[in-house]
């Protein structure tokens, strides 16, 4: 089972009008191993699958999803984990002392193992009295219940899970590991295109959008990165993807440089959305 | 760096072997626990013990509470790498001494991430020492 051209075209444009992220037609492999299972389950050949897609909308929705949904992992990469309990999070606890509270979006947050993972340091690393909100929001409906389930599968687990940390926050469900509920009840989940305008969300004192802007044309990035900029408090920090963060650099964003990661800083005062651009306060630097 | 793979299962440990040789480690197999001591008490010094729970003549957590037990031998780094999968089993374990817990079926990329967060892996993902090794 192979697909067309004509049916690659249609799902890439599928894929690029509900969410902007465009896939190259040269990765049809790619589209048609996500596709496949689907084709399967509808006991169809790949073609035809594609062509009863015009008249399904459910099935679109499931398609859009098996094309956006990303691998992921417990403390994927490390280092800006371990940037966020080093540097981040001293400076918070310094500066939020009025209202000890501590406001997360894990703004591409697939199946949840971003936002756990933070969830799973704030509990060890706040002092009592702290609260945490990590806010999850992903393009995928499914993956917004997933998170909201806050159920893995043991291949999911085996991925950066350290064992002493599954033992104290997990217990087994079946065949499934559960976080607890108290990681759970930190942890908000919702439905959101990055490439639409963001709704009403606050502020944020770190955000995650690691690993999702290069599936986007360059002035859809440059739009998020504009948008993102007044939802980040004025001294928050933004971590990207390590291969986005040199490319993603405005007027609006300063780079900082701690260990092997660089994270973005707002370079100057939030602007409100729509507002006319503001005159850069600071010159961007590409960090050392 | 050197990885010491213990399973009853020929196949196993041949994907294990494999899995940590791409990653730049040597690697011994043993059949059993008993196996995986006499090897370490005829001069063998693995860096990570890699360990199935169930196997003959001496299981995995015997091997682990023998190795805890011995000074000499207290730098050695013990992964489980087991069906056995409750949260019993893994608390049972790091209670012994074992450092990490791996659940059957894994991928490669687990035992990987797993020895990166014991500090085996350089940043590259590579074994620690895998220049010297080469």
């Amino acid at each position: 089972m192979s697909l067309s051209e004509t049916s690659l075209r249609y799902v890439a444009e599928l894929v690029h009008s509900r969410t902007s992220i465009r896939f190259d037609v040269d990765k049809g492999y790619l589209i048609q191993a996500r596709l496949m299972p689907l084709a399967r389950q509808a006991g169809v050949d790949l073609d035809v699958y594609v062509q009863r897609l015009a008249g399904d909308a459910e099935e679109r929705r499931r398609v859009v999803d098996a094309l956006t949904i990303n691998e992921t992992s417990w403390f994927r990469d490390t280092e800006p984990f371990r940037a966020f309990t080093d540097v981040m999070l001293p400076h918070l606890l310094a500066e939020r002392t009025i209202t000890q509270r501590i406001r997360i979006w894990s703004a591409a947050s697939s199946s949840g193992q971003e936002a756990y993972s933070l969830a799973i340091l704030c509990d060890e690393h706040l002092p009592p009295g702290w609260t945490v909100e990590i806010v999850a929001t992903d393009v995928s409906e499914t993956m917004v219940e997933r998170v909201r389930r806050g159920r893995y599968g043991q291949v999911e687990m085996n991925r950066g899970m350290p064992a002493g940390t599954l033992v104290k926050h997990f217990t087994r469900v079946g065949t499934e590991w559960e976080i607890s509920a108290p990681l759970r009840s930190v942890v908000r989940a919702r439905h959101l295109n990055l490439a639409d305008p963001f709704p009403e969300l606050g502020r944020f004192d770190v955000v995650l959008l690691r690993n999702v802007l290069i599936y986007f044309d360059p002035s859809t990035r440059a739009d998020i990165m504009r948008r993102l900029h007044p939802r980040l408090a004025d001294d928050g920090y933004l971590l990207l993807g390590a291969a986005e963060t040199a490319t993603e650099s405005s007027e609006h964003w300063r780079l900082e440089r701690h260990g092997r990661i660089s994270v973005h800083r707002p370079a100057g005062p939030a602007q409100l959305v729509g507002a006319a651009p503001t005159v850069p306060t600071t010159t961007a630097t590409t960090g050392g | 760096m050197h990885a010491l793979i213990i399973d009853d299962s020929r196949t196993m440990r041949s994907i294990l072997s494999r899995i940590v040789a791409d990653l730049g480690f040597a690697a011994t197999e043993a059949g059993h626990g008993q196996e995986a001591l006499d090897l370490m008490a005829g001069g063998l010094q693995p860096d990570v013990c890699l360990i199935d729970w169930n196997m003959p003549v001496m299981d995995g957590y015997t091997f682990v509470t023998k190795v805890r037990a011995e000074k000499r031998w207290r730098r050695i780094t013990l992964m489980m790498v087991t069906t056995e999968s409750s949260h019993s089993h893994v608390v049972r374990a790091l209670a012994a001494g074992a450092h990490e817990y791996v659940i059957k079926p894994f991928t490669a990329d687990a035992i990987a991430a797993k020895l990166r967060l014991l500090g085996l892996l350089d940043p590259s993902g590579s074994a620690l020492d895998a220049g010297a090794l080469a």
